[in-house]
């Protein structure tokens, strides 16, 4: 909300010397936020004087132009008293007027710097101007010519234009609707400012009384539309225009400047709070009527929109049908024009959350339903009306029409009851009851106290203002929000993190201590990017949840898989120059589950735990995932030698690495799956529970994404992981009799897998084995074509002797057999 | 092995004369002295010491000696191998001296040559800030609470007195699922975890909540459809909003630096009442000449989040008996907190990936 100060104070009094500053920072500390204090003249600078036009010499130039040059008394403010010479190219004014000067050495608007200067043959020291040229709005006809007893010559004008207004721009939360007005800041302003006194309500007014004498109306639903008033004008000059003051002061607070009648509607909006609509009286035809539309009733609104409407909205109408959208916008067939002459005010109360919907199902935003769908006071309707029939007879020669038409009456406010000390219990703040009750009189509540129990009706325009804690806010707003002492709740011994949080961490800290950037992406994907992956039609990946109303229609759903969102970020790091990438990222993915909605259950009560159950069953799957994604160089080139590039093999270690950051081993199984190279592609399970996958990428996939060829990716379910982490490892034990270390070359067929040799080796080889590892893989000639050779490493130790070489040997020769007898394998010479 | 022989003379043996000896052990010393270096000492060794060395082969006449002059010629002898085994062994020790200072300087290498054989690593700085924003309120002793992103409309709203016609739902641009009428949300709040831990537990409740959030918001350098907000929310008998003032200080203070505090102001929120909006103390300029900083912009606060204590409805929605507990909740954001806590004035480095920007806070902020 935008308050010019000065209406601000014309409707309540501050102490001397309060300074805009220490008001606002009353309001902002009583819930009214200072956004800005913006000044008019705030661009303006240097001499800005009341001239008065002393003489006036036409002169017509060659290029057809014809200027004034005048001299103007400026009284001293030049210096010197002489009068001042100045070109002037506008012709609405006359020696003996008054009219606005900027001197030499002024700024105006626009950093435009003023200076005596030779320009038509003459000196021109100044410049007399024009509203455009102050920053105040549109010409009207050439320069500003002032009102005779605006001043004296050489006078700063800057407080005869308004200039000096400072417009306080305050933060308005949709539970102060009232403080959409100046009444409502005027207001606040006398309960929040010390020493502030005599609120005078510019809503608080003789009107006279209702008769039958008035437009005819019908309310049909009184839910809807509880209050309509119907004032009219007659002998309304269209062509009036709007006093400076009115336009300034909508100005300032943001609207525009229209036409008279509209002008003065908008201006005793900002004044009361209360919406006025207008129409033109001659072209509403017989009674008007209020009603909810019939379900595809059309109506053509002010701005030009045909609308169908629903069963739920409002409508204004006449003989004619609809004419409005009650309380929303009214209707282009009525609309006040520049031949009306007979002007209908309509100043009506409206149910907010009727005027919420149909702002909202007809996307209307507008200042009138702001303050109606926020709850606007339903008492002041009358008296609106009157002060525009006011304004209208002051401003636009009209005169009121004898009658007065008031339908309905507003609804009466709930009465709230609390404990006396439930402030004090709630804020831990000291406060007396009888602090409590003034402060609720002074937001204008009636309060009566009956022993412990304190019982308030609240003033009509705090619709908000519905439950006892309702009441401790307006209390402990006004003691002060800043007096509230600090007091650290002792909360019972906690748990610390959960174990799975914990292990997150580990996983995070695991990752980036092996070279790993985290990242993060937005889980939003597109048919597009699951067709990149390489996805098969029936990949349950392609099972999304779609969103209603995406921001890219690109990446309508939420994601399945954390891949795309990680291969298009390495690819931008390629893109950028990076040379080696190696990115993950931990997100939740969603899948979906179920079909059934998730009740709307009821709030005056704990739901059941069925209710709950059914909630949370209607909830797609999100698992915790871990996806990572590598480019380029594992290890970079230097001067210690050639670098590593990325392989398979990088990505199936880093989720084994997370796995024994767990205290997990995996099972490695080859797997074939999209978004990875068939024949390199790891399927990482835990026994039964699939983790995941990790291998080498697709080409296709690279090319698609912009990653070197051979980059690598992995995804896997880390609540898996995480489920089977082992909690209590027991401490091991080692022998320290001497190790003994054999190694075993063993030729096996191609599709053997490495895996199983070394299974059968180590099964074989009994409890004196310590370790195994295969340290070389050997491909030959001489070996044949489809076979391979795989050197493996064994360490034996006993737990309580030095082994023999007969032990070793036997122990070799038993595992050496049984990967013979479950593999194949042979043992090269 | 050398001892009597019965066709050998025995007279006296020249090698063993005092003289010879001396000789001997002068000439192996003097070798010992002008070998310069272990290698040269390696062959005086073995000419001085060795099988063949006259000291040696004069050793082996002894035994031919009458036994008076046996022991007299093996004291003589024993003494010059004394002398010369010592001699190599200081000079052997000496030049070991030598060559290892020698070796010590040929390998010395240039340290200053790069060694970053190994990527480097690094969390995402909102991680990171979320765990040191968790680990204060562990350490007063608090839980840290979680919940799905794919929320149910009733926990986002509806639980938490934003029915259905609520002005302030419009205050949150929210994402819906397909279709509509299923009810289901992106969460625009981590309050609903606050809902569903009050609906699955019993107070005292003492929790914060960080997560990820979602708002219809377009992307620009201070908009994301997609950021990061932590909660608390505290249940228990007799709270204030002074525990609610004193959390959040020491929150500020952890997070800040000591003395940083918080300002309230009224504001509203449907989830509780009295509301109010949180300003944290500029930790910056702390208020002080404010006018020229850039972090607060002059106003010496910095906008920080939303709370106040939780409104009865909600505890009655959540199953918490209002006449019993009351409590107090709070909200802000955590990019935005990391946002002016380290000078970041466009949020989309977050969200973008560039791994330089994540390397860069490494593993701890
Ligand atoms: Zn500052």
């Amino acid at each position: 909300m935008l308050a010019p100060k000065s209406w601000i104070l014309e409707h309540v009094d501050v102490p001397e010397g309060t300074s805009t500053d220490e008001l606002t920072a009353r309001l902002t500390l009583t819930g009214l936020k200072l956004e800005a204090i913006e000044s008019a003249g705030a661009d303006i600078s240097g001499p800005l004087v009341v001239g008065r036009v002393l003489t006036k010499e036409p002169e017509p130039q060659k290029n057809g132009k014809t200027i004034n040059w005048c001299t103007v008394d400026v009284g001293d403010a030049n210096g010197t008293g002489e009068p001042q010479g100045i070109v002037c190219g506008a012709h609405n004014f006359e020696p003996g007027d008054l009219v606005v000067v900027v001197l030499p050495g002024g700024v105006l608007p626009g950093g435009f710097e003023i200076s005596a200067r030779k320009t038509y043959g003459h000196v021109s020291a100044g410049m007399i101007c024009s509203a455009r040229e102050l920053g105040l709005g549109e010409d009207h006809d050439g320069i500003i010519v002032l009102p005779a007893d605006a001043g004296e010559p050489g006078q700063d004008v800057r407080g005869i234009l308004g200039l000096d207004e400072e417009v306080i721009e305050l933060e308005v939360n949709p539970d102060r609707a009232y403080a959409l007005s100046i009444r409502g800041i005027a207001r606040e302003v006398a309960v929040s400012v010390p020493g502030a006194t005599g609120f005078r309500d510019p809503a608080l007014r003789d009107t006279p009384p209702a008769d039958d004498q008035g437009h005819p109306v019908r309310l049909e639903d009184t839910t809807g539309c509880p209050v309509f008033v119907a004032r009219t004008v007659s002998g309304f000059d269209p062509t009036a225009p709007t006093p400076d003051f009115i336009a300034q002061r909508i100005t300032a607070a943001g609207m525009r400047p229209i036409s008279l009648a509209v002008d003065v509607t908008n201006y005793v909006m900002l004044e009361t709070g209360r919406p006025i609509h207008g129409y033109d009286a001659d072209k509403v035809q017989g009674a008007i009527v209020v009603r909810r539309a019939s379900e595809g009733e059309q109506l053509t609104t002010l701005d030009g929109t045909r609308r169908t409407l629903t069963a739920e909205d409002l409508v204004v109408c006449d003989d004619s049908g609809p004419i409005g959208l009650g309380g929303v916008m009214g209707g282009e067939s009525t609309e006040i024009s520049a031949t009306t002459t007979r002007v209908l005010v309509e100043s009506a109360h409206w149910d907010a959350v009727s005027m919420f919907r149909t702002g909202r199902r007809h996307k209307i935003t507008s200042e009138a339903g702001k303050r109606n769908e926020r709850g606007v006071d339903p008492t002041i309707c009358e008296a609106a009306a009157d002060r525009v029939v006011e304004l209208l007879t002051t401003y636009g020669g009209a005169s009121a029409e004898p009658g007065v038409t008031v339908v309905g009456e507003a609804p009466a406010m709930p009465t709230v009851t609390m404990a006396l000390d439930l402030p004090a219990r709630v804020s831990g703040l000291p406060i007396e009851p009888a602090t409590t009750v003034a402060y609720l009189e002074a937001v204008g509540c009636t309060v009566s106290v009956d022993g412990e129990t304190l019982t308030a009706t609240p003033p009509p325009w705090r619709p908000d203002v519905t439950d006892p804690y309702d009441l401790v806010e307006e209390v402990v707003r006004l003691v002060g929000y800043d007096t509230i002492p600090s007091v650290l709740p002792a909360a019972p011994g906690g748990r610390g993190l959960t174990r799975a949080q914990q292990l997150r961490r580990r996983i995070g800290r695991t990752l980036a201590g092996a070279g790993w950037v985290e990242v993060v992406d937005f889980p939003f994907v597109g048919e597009a990017d699951l067709d990149a992956l390489g996805l098969e039609a029936d990949d349950p990946r392609r099972t999304v949840l779609r969103l209603s109303n995406p921001l890219s229609s690109e990446a309508p759903a939420m994601t399945t898989t954390l891949l795309p969102a990680l291969l298009r970020t390495a690819g931008r790091n390629v893109g950028l120059g990076a040379s080696s990438v190696a990115v993950f990222e931990t997100a939740t993915v969603t899948l979906p589950r179920s079909s059934e909605a998730a009740p709307i259950l009821p709030v005056d009560r704990r739901p059941t735990d069925a209710e709950l159950d059914a909630l949370v069953k209607a909830l797609p799957d999100q698992p915790l995932h871990l996806g990572l994604v590598a480019a380029g160089e594992a290890d970079p080139a230097g001067w210690w030698g050639p670098g590593r590039p990325v392989e398979w093999s990088d990505a199936v270690d880093a989720v084994r690495a997370v796995a024994d950051a767990l205290g997990l081993e995996l099972d490695v199984r080859p797997a074939t799956l999209a978004p990875w190279h068939p024949g390199r592609c790891a399927e990482l399970r835990l026994g039964d529970a699939l983790v995941g996958h990790a291998g080498e990428l697709h080409p296709r996939v690279c090319t698609t994404f912009g990653l070197p060829a051979r980059s690598v990716a992995a995804e896997v379910d880390l609540d898996v992981l995480i489920q089977h982490a082992v909690h209590l490892r027991p401490a091991p034990t080692f022998s320290t009799f001497p190790a003994a270390k054999e190694d075993v070359a063993l030729v096996v067929e191609e599709s053997v897998e490495a895996a199983a040799v070394e299974a059968a080796l180590r099964e074989g080889a009994g409890e004196l084995l310590e370790s195994i590892r295969l340290f070389d893989v050997y491909r030959s000639e001489q070996l044949g074509e489809g076979r391979k050779s795989l050197a493996f490493a064994l360490r034996f130790r006993a737990p309580d002797r030095t082994l023999t070489d007969e032990d070793t040997t036997a122990a070799r020769e038993a595992a050496v057999a049984l990967a013979a007898e479950r593999t194949g394998a042979v043992q090269r010479a | 092995m050398s001892g009597p022989n019965s066709e050998y003379d025995p007279v006296e043996v020249t090698p063993l004369q005092a003289e010879h000896v001396a000789a001997a052990r002068d000439e192996a010393i003097a070798a010992i002295a002008a070998a310069a270096d272990l290698e040269a000492l390696k062959q005086v060794r073995i000419a001085h010491t060795g099988d063949r060395s006259p000291l040696a082969l004069a050793n082996r006449e002894i035994g031919a000696l009458p036994p008076q002059a046996r022991k007299e010629a093996g004291q003589r002898i024993g003494q010059a191998r004394g002398a010369v085994n010592q001699a190599l062994a200081a000079r052997q020790e000496v030049l070991e001296a030598e060559h290892e200072e020698r070796m010590l300087v040929e390998e010395t290498v240039d340290v200053t040559l790069p060694t970053d054989r190994r990527r480097r690593g690094g969390r995402h700085p909102i991680t990171l800030q979320s765990e040191l924003i968790a680990d204060i309120f562990v350490a007063m002793g608090w839980e840290i609470a979680e919940g799905p992103v794919v929320e149910a409309e009733w926990l986002n709203f509806d639980a938490l007195n934003l029915g259905p016609d609520h002005p302030a739902r419009t205050m949150q641009d929210t994402f819906w699922t397909e279709p509509a009428e299923r009810h289901v949300v992106l969460r625009t709040q981590t309050s609903p975890v606050q809902a569903r831990t009050m609906l699955t537990r019993t107070p005292p409740i003492y929790v914060a909540c960080p997560g990820r959030v979602f708002r219809t918001d377009e992307y620009d350098a201070t908009h994301s459809p997609m950021f990061h907000q932590v909660e608390g929310l505290v249940v228990d008998e007799g709270i204030t909003m002074a525990h609610l003032k004193g959390s959040l200080d020491h929150l500020a203070s952890q997070l800040f630096g000591a003395g940083i505090d918080t300002r309230f102001r009224p504001s509203y929120f449907p989830f509780t009442e009295p509301s109010a909006e949180v300003d944290v103390r500029c930790f910056v300029c702390r208020g002080v000449d404010a006018d020229s900083c850039r972090t607060c912009r002059g106003e010496g606060w910095i906008e920080w989040g939303g709370c106040g204590v939780v409104n009865p409805r909600v505890l009655v929605a959540c199953g918490v008996d209002p006449e019993r507990y009351s409590g107090f909740a709070f909200g802000m954001g955590i990019d935005r907190s990391f946002m002016f806590r380290h000078n970041l004035e466009d949020l989309r480095p977050l969200f973008e990936g560039d791994v330089r920007f994540s390397a860069a806070f490494g593993t701890e902020i």
